[in-house]
């Protein structure tokens, strides 16, 4: 069973948030809303900066708080990994918007709540995710962490990366390469 | 003495061609939601599921003058999303945020619907909405008494994007040549003339950059990745993602600056030392290219001669970048020669010596023998697509170049704000410009000193705007005509030279909204008023189109199925790979001392000056791009706004402290003629020097019919009220201007 996962460049990604805007018009994200989002990371004091810039979203997590504190399983865990929402069986009670530390999700104004698919409906196909698939810098890859030869797989292997709070134990899937 | 007229009004009209003679096309619903609403419209990606039929129309995006070539997807005939062409080389399948978000300029409810006539009654005016057949024989007649009493050359036209190349015909066939766009006086105009006396050719659009290969990338207030100029970004990821070495002047820590192996906070406005010195180092040192310098420069002993005193140490105090700094970035880019660019930029009217300033880098690039290189200025590739052969127009007997003798005698193009001069009236002139042709540029926003602009638009006759969106030049026109999105039309071929030459199609996906035309029927059925009918033989745009591809042996339903051809000329594009080293210059060489300059008394090799500083309690304001935005254009474009709704004016920290401006808090931009911003919020960092501030442009529209951009951010055209002219081609120089800053 594929285990998938997101690698993504921070070398190379510029902040555009072209995966932002390819990822409302593909999945029809209703405005004032996003399922992936841009983080600048500065650190250091001027003139000696450093930043990171990163292409957020929903972290795939394989221990899931918000799959487990889900009172009607519309939270679920799906075909490799992926973590979906039932809409039909979300009341939109929010515990799992209280229970993510990532702040993925939120509550479309059809009363569901919403949140990054990793293009469940696209992946089925082969295809990669409407953000990864579109940004310009190539910084995003997407594929299985299990298969030791999947271009994520190497790019963990051969460069230095990270992935967000680590410490909450949620085991994130998706990964910054620095 | 003459009548006194009374004066123009700027018609604000919030609801006006709202409601009215708006022509719904059944799809006139978004997908997406409009103006916050919520979208409970056709949903075509049903949990996962592609719930319809899927159809792809090809397009040429016009969000941005890059023209990548995409795909526009619908659901069962509802808009769905744009992707890119994979076989296109402006974009290798990929769009930047803007083509990808340009769904929205449809979507747009704000646009213009129906054509408008300005009216007076009773004192006030006002605009009534009018049928195609009555607003272009209004324009029509207007433009005939305007020929007869004062000649057809005293009708200008203004430019910006693909559906102006059909008006630049009317205009032509009418009689005048007075064509002009800001893009050249206002941004890239110095470029072009820098590269031209040096290199006997300009940079060209999209640029001979050969990013993809450089390595070691020099950007002087170049902001890649802000500025979202597709191919040329993906190519800077390419040689960031390949350890290429980066050197970044900029007093903001740009997102280039933070993947630079040095970023160097210069000074504003002493960019020109900095270059000096590195000039100097390079010939003091002997770090250029030897061989190629000997073979195909001219005046290296002049320049050695004219940078002598260019130290670093001379530098150093100048732009505060130490010494040592500027030595060891020198040698940097020595190390990588040939395959070292020294980046053109584009938008560089910034000082009023700006070609001189531009040279200075482009003398860089011919010490390093990159101009023709691998890493450096290819030599593209021509696309041989034949143009239209239309009947020989009219000779005009006067050109723009009238309106102001003897001045700029190295300007190639028509001065946007030299035509806006040339209409308020002067005893020096015998003709003012009585008529001008707006078409898809918001001169408000785009030429600085908005004031004098609105004064010119008082002298005229006839003022025709024609435009997607309510934007603020359409509120000073007489008529105004609504031209549908490049989504719901047909335009010219794009025929692009480059590495690979290429023809590409934009065809309609959608039929227009509204009552919107495209604009190469608005051009043909003006003409045919104007009595221009055999300037126009071809009926329709297919016609047209078909008949500009015959001989090719490219059809138009060919190119309808793939969207883009890449053409077979493949010419070598280097040098080395066999390109003859020829330059249009009066030596044949790569003048590193320029023979024009010196025929025409201006410096042959750029010296020093120096700009005046912010007074006590200022900083120089500095403007520039974000990502998901075309200047003005796009900050009305619901799905673009949502990511950048407002823009921020950086403040450095410890001067925001100083000041008493918290982060986020609202704040107003003051300049050194009392003309105040509208409210603005800060964005407190440590990412800029104190001695500056810097926002980005294209937001503050006062034009309350964009609803969504109304008053949002603040307008930095409005806080140039001076500039500073470049002598040798009459570029505005724009970032003269010093601003303070006040709690709102
Ligand atoms: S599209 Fe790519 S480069 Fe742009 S913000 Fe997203 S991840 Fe970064
Ligand atoms: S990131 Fe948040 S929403 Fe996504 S799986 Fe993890 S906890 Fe759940
Ligand atoms: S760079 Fe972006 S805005 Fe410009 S033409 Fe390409 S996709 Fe459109």
């Amino acid at each position: 069973m594929a285990r998938y996962g997101m690698v993504i460049d921070t070398k190379r990604c510029v902040g555009c948030a072209d995966c932002v805007v390819a990822c409302q018009t593909e999945n029809n994200v209703p405005e004032g809303f996003c399922r992936d989002w841009i983080v600048e990371a500065l650190d250091g004091e001027y003139p000696d900066l450093r930043m990171e810039i990163r292409s957020e979203r929903c972290n795939h997590c394989e221990n899931a708080p918000c799959v487990r504190c889900c009172p009607t399983g519309a939270s679920q865990i799906t075909d490799g990994g992926i973590v979906l929402v039932e809409e039909a069986e979300c009341t939109g009670c929010k515990a799992c918007i209280a229970s993510c530390p990532y702040d993925a999700r939120f509550v479309h104004p059809e009363g569901y709540v919403d949140k990054c698919t990793f293009c469940y409906h696209r992946v089925k196909e082969g295809q990669d995710p409407a953000c990864v698939a579109v940004c310009p810098t190539k910084c995003m890859h997407f594929g299985d962490l299990e298969d030791p030869h999947s271009e994520v797989s190497k790019l963990l292997r051969s460069r230095p990366n990270h992935a967000l709070i680590p410490e909450a134990g949620t085991k994130p899937k998706i990964f910054y390469l620095t | 003495m003459a009548k006194q007229f009374s004066r123009r009004e700027f018609i604000k009209i919030g609801g006006l061609g709202l409601g009215g003679a708006a022509v719904g096309t059944g799809i006139a619903h978004s997908v997406l939601g409009g103006l916050g609403t919520s979208p409970a419209l056709a949903n075509p990606v049903l949990s996962g599921a592609i719930d319809g039929v899927v159809s792809t129309t090809p397009t040429v995006c016009e969000i941005c003058f890059w023209k990548c070539a995409g795909w526009v997807h619908a659901v069962d005939g509802q808009p769905w999303k744009i992707t890119g062409n994979e076989a296109d080389t402006h974009c290798n399948g990929r769009l930047c945020p803007r083509g990808t978000g340009g769904l929205g300029a449809y979507l747009d409810e704000d646009r213009l619907r129906t054509p408008l006539i300005r009216t007076s009654a009773h004192g006030k005016q006002a605009f009534r909405e009018a049928s195609w057949d009555e607003a272009l024989t209004h324009i029509a007649e207007k433009l005939q008494k305007i020929a007869d009493e004062h000649g057809p050359e005293c009708v200008a036209l203004f430019t910006h994007g693909s559906g102006g190349s059909f008006f630049k015909h009317v205009l032509r066939a009418y009689g005048s040549n007075n064509i002009s766009a800001p893009s050249y006086a206002q941004c890239r105009g110095p470029r072009e003339e820098a590269y031209t006396l040096t290199f006997g050719e300009g940079v060209f659009s999209p640029e001979r950059t050969d990013i993809r290969n450089t390595r070691c990338l020099v950007l002087i207030g170049s902001h890649l990745g802000e500025n979202m100029h597709n191919t040329q970004v993906q190519e800077f990821a390419d040689m960031v993602g390949d350890g290429g070495s980066v050197i970044t002047v900029d007093p903001r820590y740009s997102v280039a600056a933070s993947k630079s192996k040095y970023w160097l906070p210069i000074r504003p406005a002493t960019d020109m030392a900095l270059m000096l010195a590195w000039i100097n180092v390079i010939v003091e040192e002997q770090l250029y290219d030897k061989d190629y310098v000997e073979s195909y420069t001219y005046g290296l002993d002049a320049l050695k001669h004219s940078v002598r005193d260019y130290t670093p140490e001379w530098a150093y105090p100048i732009t505060t970048i130490k010494p040592q700094l500027i030595r060891e970035t020198a040698r940097e880019m020595a190390h990588h020669k040939p395959a070292t660019l020294i980046h053109p930029g584009r938008h560089v009217t910034w000082y009023g010596d700006d070609t001189q300033r531009v040279r200075a880098g482009a003398i860089l690039n011919a010490l390093l023998g990159s101009w023709g290189r691998r890493g450096g200025f290819f030599y593209p590739n021509k696309a041989s697509i034949p143009k239209y052969k239309y009947p020989k127009y009219p000779t005009p007997t006067r050109t723009w170049k009238d309106a102001y003798p003897k001045q700029f005698p190295l300007a190639n193009l028509a001065l946007a704000n030299g035509i806006c001069d040339a209409t308020i009236p002067s005893p020096e002139r015998d003709c003012s410009f009585k008529g001008w042709l707006v078409y898809g540029t918001n001169l408000l926003m785009t030429l600085p000193q908005p004031k004098k602009t609105i004064e010119a638009i008082q002298n005229l006759d006839l003022l025709v705007a024609i435009d997607l969106m309510p934007a603020e030049i359409t509120g000073w026109a007489d008529v105004v005509l609504p031209e549908c999105s490049y989504l719901e039309r047909y335009d010219d071929l794009r025929v692009s030279p480059g590495r690979v030459p290429a023809v590409a199609l934009r065809a309609p996906a959608f039929e227009p909204k509204f009552n919107s035309k495209p604009g190469w029927w608005i051009a043909r059925e003006l003409g045919i008023k104007m009595g221009l009918e055999k300037y126009f033989p071809w009926q329709n745009i297919e016609e047209y189109l078909e008949s500009r591809l015959g001989g090719t042996g490219i059809s138009l339903d060919e190119l309808k199925k793939k969207g883009v051809i890449n053409l077979e000329e493949r010419d070598p594009i280097y040098f080395e790979d066999g390109v003859q080293p020829e330059f249009d210059t009066p030596t044949g060489k790569i003048e590193l001392y320029s023979t024009q300059l010196e025929e025409y008394g201006f410096d042959p090799v750029p010296k020093y000056t120096a700009h005046d500083r912010p007074p006590e309690g200022f900083m120089r304001l500095l403007y520039g791009r974000a990502p998901m935005h075309t200047f003005g254009r796009t900050t009305n474009n619901p799905l673009l706004t949502g990511l950048m709704p407002e823009n921020e004016v950086w403040i450095n920290r410890w001067v925001a402290r100083l000041l008493g401006i918290d982060h986020e808090q609202y704040v107003v931009l003051v300049n050194q003629d009392g003309v105040r911003s509208n409210k603005i919020k800060a964005k407190v960092t440590e990412r800029i020097r104190h001695d500056c501030v810097y926002m980005v442009h294209g937001f503050g529209h006062s034009d309350k019919r964009m609803r969504k951009a109304f008053l949002r951010g603040a307008d930095d055209a409005q806080l140039v009220t001076r500039v500073k002219i470049d002598p040798i081609m009459g570029g505005t120089g724009m970032r003269v201007n010093f601003v303070a800053v006040e709690a709102a």
